[in-house]
């Protein structure tokens, strides 16, 4: 009887390790299938690109012959563009998230505020191009410019910033709120020394994957004047510009073969700014969270 | 740790690399400079009959297929003229007349002519624009070098495979002989001046089949690769992602009731590919035309470079006077 029993829980066992050995499997399949296609892309734009990848890549304007195409003008217009977005969008966002966390009062008008910026996210991008057309290009009269280029960006990051910086406020423990106003801080104290110090490994990660999403984006700078062909860098915030997106898909689009392979060597420059930053952001992350 | 030391020793790679790039440019910038001040001594030298300096920018916008043509000229004339600020955008022949009917630009690119519409809204806003033809295009209608039925097409089959209400969707619906097959069309996408122009001269305005089996694309070299491997397939676009593709690709005669006629250098510019050859334009403000000396400097360099721009890029030039009447034509409103 016994014998039984225990053959019968044996076979159990068994059975549920065997259970566990699958899904061990299953997932980590499911985790190569990104990483196989990750490696894939990678390996192509690099065997594309490598040969159009120099130094006069680097510094070149577009031209009309791939040999001497470069992606300067997009380079500097991208780091202008995520410049200005830094400034505005990261302020105002912060702001918002320290608004809605610490000041406002969680009633309905609250909770509808709450649910639109996260609506916000989620709306396409040449939206915010058309909101961007409309506000800085028309109404406040940038014309079509860095600076209305720029905001738009802004604009379409502010969401996700607002967002990722009220999740890491609401993190902050409450003791060390708590031990703020304890020892008699006003509010405005101790959001200025514990809870934003806290919450700014989380802010500068969010901020920083927003900085990278402006950096990608293409549809909202096409309709707010992005140049596809430009050979000045911008002079003014007022002065016309073009983005590395904007020049690698007006490379890619060209019927003769050697365009994709320029269009390549542009990708790999995307993908070295973007991985510099989301190498700063690893390192400020870890710098930070050290201290709590 | 180790982690972490990794990354640091990949961003200090990074910025070494960006440091040597800055500095590399720097004396490239140099270079430009010393080759500015010598083209600018030589124009000084033999002031008598040089061209003189101008510098301003001019806004230049529309149509991504005109786009090539217009790079090419900028490109050249920035090195001409290194103080005259040319944007150009790709935005397609609408987004540039919606732009230019505002006055908002100097050149709009346009792979159509303007329409009765956006004439009235230039009207409106007290705006003339003045039409240039840059080159020829030759639409193609493509099949995949692996279709073995299809030489040539008739615009009435044409209309038959294309068209939603004819309710076509296997190739043995259009022909009895052709096979069983579904039809898949690739196409560029509404917004752009080749649909519109296709839809104009062949659809006649009657909806594109939409939906299973058709893709629309902006990107013609999508249309392409579609294409390419699928011998059931059909596409139209601009003649230079044919020619680019020749090995691949079998560009179909066209039949407007005298024989099929196949799109080649010849036949487009001649005219006889009809009637999918079409101008390539690029409409001036007649405002900044008149009163803008690096407009009118412009316009004379687009004029005499136009013809090699468009052979260079893969279009088809006009003959010569045809260019130099145009030019006759314009300079007549400002001399």
């Amino acid at each position: 009887m016994l014998q039984k029993q225990q053959e019968k829980w044996q076979k159990r066992v068994t059975k549920r390790v065997w259970l566990n050995k699958v899904f061990h499997s299953l997932f980590f399949a499911a985790t190569t299938v990104g990483l196989i296609f990750l490696a894939l892309l990678l390996y192509r734009i690099l065997t594309q690109g490598i040969s159009y990848l120099d130094l006069d890549f680097l510094q070149g304007f577009p031209a009309p012959y791939p040999e001497e195409a470069g992606i300067l003008a997009g380079l500097v217009g991208s780091l202008y563009i995520i410049t200005i977005v830094a400034i505005f969008a990261i302020v105002i966002g912060v702001s918002t998230a320290l608004y809605l966390e610490e000041y406002a009062k969680k009633n309905r008008f609250t909770r509808f505020i709450q649910s639109n910026i996260q609506n916000l996210a989620g709306v396409p991008s040449i939206v915010f191009g058309l909101l961007g057309l409309t506000l800085f290009v028309y109404i406040l009269h940038l014309g079509y410019s860095l600076l209305a280029g720029g905001l738009t960006m802004s604009l379409l990051v502010l969401p996700i910033i607002v967002v990722a910086s009220q999740e890491s406020i609401r993190a902050v423990p409450n003791f060390l709120k708590e031990a703020s106003y304890g020892m008699g801080a006003t509010k405005w104290q101790t959001i200025v020394r514990v809870v934003l110090p806290a919450a700014l490994p989380g802010i500068i990660t969010g901020s920083i994957l927003a900085l990278s999403r402006a950096i990608g984006e293409t549809a909202p700078l096409l309709v707010v004047g992005a140049a596809a062909a430009i050979y000045t860098l911008p002079d003014s915030l007022l002065g016309s510009y073009t983005a590395m997106p904007i020049q690698i898909y007006s490379w890619i689009s060209r019927p003769q073969e050697e365009w994709p392979l320029v269009a390549a060597a542009g990708i790999i420059v995307l993908l070295v700014v973007l991985l510099l930053m989301n190498t700063i952001a690893v390192l400020i992350r870890n710098k930070f969270k050290k201290r709590y | 740790m180790q982690k972490l030391k990794r990354l640091a020793f990949l961003f200090t790679f990074i910025l070494i690399i960006s440091a040597l790039a800055a500095c590399g440019q720097g004396e490239e910038d140099a270079n430009t400079d010393a080759g500015d001040t010598n083209t600018e001594d030589q124009s000084n030298g033999d002031n008598g009959n040089s061209e003189e300096k101008v510098s301003g920018t001019i806004n230049l916008a529309g149509s991504s297929t005109v786009f090539p043509i217009m790079e090419y000229v900028t490109y050249e004339y920035n090195k001409v003229q290194p103080d005259v600020n040319t944007p150009l955008e790709s935005i397609g022949s609408g987004g540039g007349f919606k732009r230019s009917t505002k006055g908002e630009i100097d050149f709009s690119n346009a792979s159509r002519p303007i329409q009765e519409e956006e004439i009235e809204i230039a009207k409106e806003n007290g705006i003339e624009l003045l039409e240039v033809e840059l080159a020829y295009d030759g639409l193609s209608v493509v099949v995949s070098q692996q279709n073995d039925f299809l030489e040539n097409v008739t615009i009435e089959q044409l209309r038959d495979i294309f068209i939603a209400e004819r309710g076509n969707k296997l190739w043995s619906d259009v022909n009895p002989e052709w096979p069983k097959k579904e039809i898949k069309i690739f196409s560029p996408g509404h917004d752009s001046g080749t649909f519109d122009y296709f839809n104009e001269v062949v659809l006649e305005e009657n909806p594109m089949r939409e939906g299973e089996g058709v893709t629309l694309s902006e990107d013609d070299n999508l249309l392409v690769r579609g294409i390419q491997n699928d011998p059931y397939a059909i596409g139209f676009f601009g003649y230079a992602y044919y020619a680019a593709n020749e090995d691949s690709l079998k560009v179909l005669g066209i039949d407007n009731g005298n024989g099929p006629i196949k799109p080649t250098f010849e036949t487009i510019q001649d005219g006889s590919y009809e009637p999918l050859g079409r101008p390539l334009f690029t409409y001036i403000n007649a405002k900044s035309l008149e009163e803008k000396k690096e407009v009118q400097n412009f316009t004379e360099f687009l004029l005499t470079n136009a013809g090699a721009a468009s052979e260079h890029v893969g279009y088809v030039a006009l003959p010569e006077e045809e260019y130099q009447s145009q030019l006759a034509e314009l300079k007549a409103r400002y001399q």
